[in-house]
Parts: C-alpha cells; structure tokens; sequence
C-alpha cells in the first residue's frame, strides 16, 4: 500500500463523513477497509485453487442525537455512497436514545506522533506469485508424504498470502490508517487407522513477514507427525485425573476466559466473571496480558478501533484479576473508564475486543511437566463448543494422550473432559515455557490437577 | 417491479447481464482452455435490528454485491471475483480466473439459456420493504412478555434480522438461472438470577418469509419458550459422565444428524476419498430405522433453496434408505467424478468464494414408536432437548455435541434438568445403534448456520423422538463405586 493509495482512503472517507454531518448526524464515524489476497490450496500432488481477489468497502456508523445506527456496502460507486448514508441516517431515526453511546472526548483521541511502529506491514508478501505459492504448498504436502508410508491421504495444503489496509476517520476530529499482511501455511495429511477408520490431522505456521513463515517442509512433516501420533487412538475409563493441555488446546482454554473479561459480556452480566476484579479467578502460577504493542504480533495495532491509543494492560496478576477490557460505551455502562480495547467491525459495529491476549510462561520445560505427572490426560486437540460463559460450566471433547509415569503413552479419542472454568483456571499447578506469539491468543502448556474426564 | 433493493444486474438494473454479457464474459474464462467455467453475480443487502435494555439500541444495514468467475481444468479450479459490474472489472476477474488453465488452447462456451426455477418462498412482501416501527414492535412485544413473565427475569435481548440475496448464474454448458432468496431470523436471549445463581435461556427462529412468521410464532411464544429454559436450568444439577442411553428430542437433534452423518455424505470428501462413508454407497451404514433425506424443496424452510449456486435444480435426495447408503450429495465437481449428475448441492457462502457440496435441509425421517414408549424403555439415561451446536471430524466420524437444555431420565420418567451436558460419539456407530424411532417427526425452526472450510450458509434440520442405546455423556459426575 502506497502512500498515496492510503491517503485516498482517508480523503473518501473524510468525503463520507463530511456529506453525513451534512445529512443531519451529530456523529459520523467512516471506516474503509482495502485488502488483497491469494490463496493456493494443492492436494496429493496436484495443484487444486487458485484464488486471487481485491476487495474494498465502507462501513458507516452515526448518530443523531443520542441515537445510533450503522451501515455498509461494497458498493463505492455514487449510489452506493448514497445509499450508504440515507440508510444510516433512516435506522438512527428509527433507532432510540441511548444515554451511554457517542465516541470519545476528542481530548482522549491519539494522533500519528503517539502511534508506536509494529512492523505488521512486509512488502514481501505481496510479491510471492501464484507459481511460488503453489510449490511451496506442494513441497509441503510432500513432505508429510515422505515423512510416514501410513500417511496415505491429504485434505491438501494451503498457502494464502493477504495485504489490507483500514482508515477510520470520525466527526471528532481522528484520522488514521493501519496496515498490515499476512501469511501463512497449513497442511492437512491423512492416516488410515488399524479398525478402517481414517486419521485426519494439521499444523500451520503464519507470520506478519514472509521471512518469519516455517518452511513448509517442516510444517508437513510436523503435521504428519502428529496425523500418526494418533493411529490407534482409544477411549479411557470415566475417572477423575490431571490434565496437561499443550499449548493449542491452552490457547483455547484461553480463549473462553478472554470472552468472559469482555465489558459487554460484564454489564450485560453475561459472564461468571462479574463482580470479580479484585478477587481470584486463577492459580496464583496465572499471569495474563493483553497487549497491542507486540511487535509482528497478529493481534497488535497502534490505536483502537475509536481511536484510542493503544496500551498494555495487564489483566490478571498472580491469579488475581486486576481489570476488565472496555471500549467507552462499556466503560461507562460500568463507571470505569476505557482500557482502549474497542474493536469496530468493518459493517461498522463497535465492540470490545483483546489484541494479543498472553498467559505468560514459566520456567518448566513442556517434557519436565509431563515427566512430573504421574497419570494424566495430555490434551492436543478439543472439539465441539461445550461452554456456558454466564456459569463458566465447560465441557468438549477432547484427544491426546495418556501420561503413565510420566511418559506420553497411548493416544486417545471420543473423551470428554469437564470442569468450571473458574474452577479449571485455579486448579493451574503448573505452567510451562513454551510460549509462542504465532496467535492472538496465546498460551504456554499447562496442568489442570483434576477434572472430569467421560469415557467408556 | 416493487421492492427497494434490486441487483443492478437483474433486468432493468443499471448494470443488466444478459445471455450476450454472459457469453462474452465466459469465453473470455475460457480462453486460455479449462473444462468449464461459471459465472456467479450475487447482490445481497441483510439488515439487522437489537433491541437490548428496553430500547431499540441499534439498527444496521448491509450492501454487498460482486461477481465470482470459476474456471476448471481437471481437479483444479481458478477463482477471481471483483466488486463491481463494469465489464473491465468483470473482464479482469475472468482473466485472472483463465490462468489456471494456462497454455491451452481456447474452448467455446456453449451459448447460454435460462432455465425455469420452482418458487418455494413465495413472499407478498419482503420484510426489508416493511416498515421498521413494525419490526420494533416485535421486538417490544418480545422484550416485554419475557419480563413480565417471570421475577426472576433480569435481563432480555431480542433481535431481528432480515436479508434478501440475489443471484444470477451462467456457465459454459449453456445453463443460466436466476434467484431471489429472502431469509428472516428471529432470536431472544433471557438471563434469571434466582440466589447468586444465574442461568440463561434462548429462544428463535424464521426461515424465507416474511414477517408473517409472527402470525404462528408470536414474539410472546419466544419469550415463553426462552424463560422457562432459563428457569429451568436454574434447577440444574451437574450432568452424569459415562456411557449411557440418549433419548434426542424431535426438531432440533436433527442437528445431531446434520453433523454426524450429513458431512460424511457430501460428495467433495468421497471424491478425495477422506470420509469414513468413501466407496460404500449399497452398504448397511445405519440401523434399518433410518431413512435420512436432504431436501431443498421444503416451502420456507431456512435451508430450502430453488437453485443452487451452480444454477443446478436441487429435488429431494435419499442419501439413506432403511440403513442402506444410497448416495451423496454432489456438486457440479464431484458429479462429472462420479459419472452422474448434480443433485444441487453446489452452495457458496458469497460470490467471494468458490462452491462445494453443502447441505440444505437434512433430516431423519420418523418412525413408527410413540415417543412416551421411547422415554419408558430408558431406565438411566439422558433426554437432550435443545443442542447449542456441534462439530465433526469427517475423517472418522467422531463428533461433538453439548446441549443447553438436557435432563436426566429415571426409571422411565424424564425427571431433573442437567448443566453441562455433552455428547461425544462416532456418526457411524451412533447411526448404527439407533434403536426405537417415533411417529412425531418435526423440521426445526431453529436459526441453523453450518460451517464449512471458512464458508457458512443457512441450513434446516429435522428429525423424530430417537433412542440412541449407549452414547457417552460427557457430564461431571462420575458414577459412585
């Protein structure tokens, strides 16, 4: 994205808001999202799509008075825009007052000198040709070919490369642009198992620069790895007993607690965390962090989606949790005040959002934590969506593999593990070193001293 | 021509494609060789409305419209789609697509005709030309039957949402097929405190109508339906682990049936031969019970479609018959594999992304047990009534389900509610055991969106009472010594 390129973003959207200030709004807030991608997906050898698309559009929220509505289009021409705006313009009239809505003070608005640099944006990407794309997926897929005789199938191997830029530009004086791109690679082998069934499993890498991207021979191998890992995969026995989730499943874990901490979730008293700041939520092994300013970070970003600066905050401290994350609508439905975490969706909704949320690492090693763990359950996969956030109840399915005196033993599938999340998060005994910043949510491995696990 | 939102490609639009665009804008797909090529023109505007805290809060709309250009040269597909109608952006599409093909020869696109398309969501008027006080009335309405109904009540969300979606097709095998698909979704979200405890309780529906939904479905039937979940999992008591009898209620557990066996039978995943259903078409792959059907013919149903999105005439397919496999759900793809023809399976999420076989409405048909017997035969075990969703490992078969509205049955009796319940199994083993079927099959009216490869599209689901002998519930409790 060039210079100018991105300035004629901002200059349409300074036109949109300019024409619906003149349309009768009190507040107008124009988001404009420009973005290009390629994805490549090639499957047992042979090239299988080549997709290659731009995209731009528009999303507008207003108000008029205390009343807020908001639209979108892809549609940039003329009647388009008009469209866009004697829509929005229609629902706030039909919309009602709402006491808490309306942007920031403009006083609290950030501005570029304040806006740190987090190399999000690789001009490499950009250049990886369809050509290049479909060999490295290919040489990948390859590679999990190679790695085993028992892999003998593929869902394929993919390969997309995306670039985007977004401008928000509001009636309360802000007006910025954020780019950033994206790689990533993902290979899907297949195994067959001894009693006729078949064994599908992954891995991925992905990266803000194409320099940072793994090889994709050794993204094939690892995911044929762990597609054998799980040949004669068996259920346990109903029983209580520890359960290490790796880092992916972690990360899952964490991903339900960062639903919990969200100011809508609060006020609208749709989470088990209500009323909690200040108590514990979390062993006292827990640290968590949201923080936007991770250098080529998936999740970082300079400023929030209402123009607040970006920050770190930390929300949980030994197990105690120290705040929730607000944009400044939930900051103000709960008295508080905004910890600059507001998201705005490209149809122009705002919510709040966490960046790159973090469970800091230990010390341990992952092998030092199993090895200490005399019988358990290693999580590696988790499936289903079995989570009640207004009670923390959790329940999924899971795979992996049993741990018999500290030792990875025999794989296992079709169990379920249960346990309140509030529960699950203090019983933590253990965390381990293994942090990557490869997700917006990440984790280092982690024990769970006892949950439930359902079976045979 | 009545209405607001019109496609700008539909006749008398500002950007009309005919049969002469359409031509043209194929050959150019094909110039560089392919097997075949497609056009997908989509024009889609939804609206939504919240109603949250007694007041309408906020109120959105949405326009997005493109083309989506496919170009095939065996198991390979070129996709590209641009955002507006001009013919140079429509051209670049399909020349981008044309690369996947590359260094062949031009192929001739045979001339295309419209085709006749049945009319199963007729709608006198489109929600999105209604008035927005009436659809704010609903709401209220909602809001205020659920509040009153109960103390314990301390907060409701309700929303409607309202889309039309356009779409107009052509292909390199002379087929072209047009469409207007409308699509209402009603939901309502209740939270009770009763003593520190909180529970929550959900309710909604809709389908290609238009708001005369509400004459069968009152907004004051909702609020019924979502407070006494919420009142009743106040109760709750933490949910039996092991393995057990599962008794699925009608309606809604067909969603059970969409994950565990539906996916299996699409045809993409026997093509590649990665489901566990590849190569077994004439087998016994569930209990002689089972009949299961995809149906895309149902009248307003939220699945239902008149053409897909391929422009192919999807029927009613028998994908089991007494137990026995019959066949799959194919897409154009998959059909010139198996040698047969496509059965209108072809769904795309939009025009940014490339069809495969997808579901419609997916049920199973009903049986011959009164549903009072099924729950009778169950000495322990558990009744699931209402699932929150699910997900499939195609490969195998392997599933999970957890359930927001489940209780246990004793005896014979359905008796307390239960939290947390999850139901873990395998598609094949559970269609194998299902052992009594009732006589009281119902299509849910539940708002359905499957998920596929990043793709969602509206789905229907519908089944009878099943007994399922022995499944693992995944609940806490684990069964004293």
């Amino acid at each position: 994205m060039s210079e100018a390129e991105a300035k004629a973003l901002v200059d349409l959207g300074r036109s949109v808001v300019e024409r619906t200030i003149a349309g009768g709004a009190d507040v107008a807030e124009v988001g404009v999202h420009s973005g290009s991608h390629l994805s490549v997906k090639a499957r047992v050898g042979e090239a299988e799509l080549v997709e290659e698309a731009g995209s731009r559009a528009l999303g507008l929220r207003v108000m008029v008075g205390r009343r807020v509505a908001s639209t979108y289009t892809s549609d940039l021409s003329d009647t388009g825009q008009r469209t866009l705006i004697e829509d929005a313009l229609e629902l706030a009239r039909l919309s009602e007052p709402d006491e808490f809505a309306g942007p920031p003070d403009p006083s609290e608005l950030s501005s570029e000198s304040q806006w740190a640099e987090l190399d999000t944006f690789d001009e490499g990407v950009s250049r990886i040709s369809a050509e290049e794309a479909l060999a490295l997926a290919l040489r990948g897929e390859r590679a999990a070919f190679d790695f085993d005789p028992r892999i003998t199938n593929s869902e394929g191997a993919s390969f997309t490369r995306a670039r985007g830029v977004s401008v928000l530009v509001t009636s309360g004086g802000f007006a910025g642009s954020d780019q950033g791109t994206y790689a990533s690679v993902v290979i899907n082998p297949i195994a067959d198992d001894e009693d006729g069934k078949k064994r599908s499993g992954y891995h991925w890498s992905s990266s803000r620069h194409y320099a940072d991207l793994e090889d994709s021979q050794a993204v094939g191998a690892e995911a044929a790895r762990r597609t054998i890992a799980q040949l004669g995969a068996k259920k346990l026995p109903t029983q209580e007993l520890p359960v290490v989730f790796d880092k992916d499943a972690a990360r899952s874990i964490l991903g339900l607690f960062a639903g919990c901490i969200l100011g809508g979730a609060i006020w609208r008293r749709s989470s088990y965390l209500v009323d909690r700041v200040g108590t514990r939520v979390a062993s006292e092994l827990v640290d968590i962090v949201d923080d936007p300013l991770l250098p080529r970070a998936p999740g970082s970003r300079a400023f929030d989606g209402e123009g607040l600066l970006s920050r770190h905050n930390v929300i949980v401290e030994g197990g105690v949790l120290q705040t929730y994350l607000m944009d400044t609508y939930s900051a103000r439905k709960l008295g508080l005040n905004s910890t600059c975490s507001a998201s705005r969706s490209p149809a122009g909704g705002i919510s709040t959002t966490t960046t790159n949320l973090i469970l800091k690492a230990n010390t341990q090693s992952r092998d030092q934590l199993i090895a200490e763990t005399k019988h358990g359950l290693y999580v590696t996969g988790m499936m289903g969506f079995g989570f009640n956030a207004v009670t923390g109840d959790f329940s999924r399915g899971a795979s992996g593999f049993l741990i018999q005196d500290g030792e990875l033993s025999h794989p296992v599938s079709e169990v379920t593990i249960s346990l309140n999340l509030d529960q699950l998060l203090q019983r933590i005994d253990a965390v381990a070193d293994d942090l990557d910043h490869r997700t917006a949510i990440a984790s280092p491995t982690f024990r769970v001293s006892s949950m439930t696990l359902a079976g045979a | 021509m009545t209405g607001r939102y019109h496609a700008p490609f539909a006749e008398h639009g500002s950007h009309t494609v005919d049969a002469d665009i359409a031509n043209r804008l194929l050959r150019i797909a094909l110039e560089k060789g392919g097997d075949y090529a497609d056009l997908f023109f989509e024009y889609s505007v939804s609206g939504s409305y919240v109603y949250d805290e007694q007041i309408l809060k906020s109120a959105r709309r949405a326009v997005s419209m493109g083309l989506g250009v496919r170009v095939m040269k065996g198991d390979a597909t070129g996709y590209a789609y641009c955002e507006n109608f001009s013919f140079d952006a429509m051209k670049q599409a399909a020349v981008t697509a044309a690369q996947i093909a590359a260094g062949g020869q031009p192929v001739a696109p045979l001339a295309v005709s419209m085709r006749d398309a049945p009319s199963r969501y007729p709608v006198e008027v489109e929600s999105l030309d209604v008035d927005g006080e009436l659809k704010k009335a609903i709401l209220e309405r909602a809001d205020r039957a659920a509040r009153a109904s109960d103390s314990r009540v301390v907060r409701v969300d309700a929303s409607f949402g309202e889309s039309i979606r356009e779409v107009l097709i052509a292909n390199s095998r002379g087929h072209m097929a047009h469409d207007r698909q409308p699509l209402i979704r009603f939901g309502l979200h209740v939270i009770a405190e009763d003593a520190g405890n909180r529970q929550s309780g959900s309710s909604g529906g809709g389908g290609r109508m238009g708001l005369e939904y509400f004459d069968g479905q009152t907004p004051e039937w909702h609020a019924e339906q979502a407070v006494r979940q919420a009142l009743v999992m106040l109760d709750a008591r933490e949910a039996p682990a092991g393995e057990m009898d599962v008794v699925l209620a009608p309606g809604d557990s067909g969603i059970l049936l969409h994950e565990a066996v539906g996916h299996g039978l699409e045809a993409d995943f026997n093509r590649k031969k990665t489901s566990n259903y590849s190569g077994r078409v004439g087998e016994e792959v569930a209990s002689t019970l089972c009949t299961v059907v995809d149906d895309a013919s149902l009248e307003g149903s939220r699945g239902s479609i008149n053409i897909d999105d391929e422009g192919q005439l999807p029927t009613r397919s028998v994908l089991i018959e007494g137990g026995v496999l019959k066949g799959y759900m194919q897409d154009r793809h998959s059909a010139d594999f198996f040698e047969t023809s496509s059965d209108g399976h072809g769904r795309r999420q939009s025009f940014r992304s490339h069809p495969m076989p997808r579901m419609t409405n997916t049920m199973l048909l009903g049986g011959q047990d009164a549903p009072e017997d099924i729950i009778r035969s169950v000495s322990r075990g558990v009744y699931a009534k209402k699932f929150g969703g699910g997900q499939v490992d195609i490969s195998n078969g392997d599933f999970v389900f957890s359930l927001t509205e489940g209780y246990l049955i004793e005896d014979g009796k359905v008796t307390a509610p239960l939290k947390g319940v999850n139901l873990i199994g395998n598609g094949p083993d559970a269609m194998r055991n299902v052992v009594m079927l009732g006589h009281d099959f119902e299509v849910s009216d539940g708002s359905w969106t499957c998920g596929k490869e990043g793709q969602s599209v509206p789905v229907g689901v519908g089944c009878p009472t099943i007994k399922i002998a022995s499944m693992t519930v995944g609940g806490t409790q684990v069964a004293g010594g």
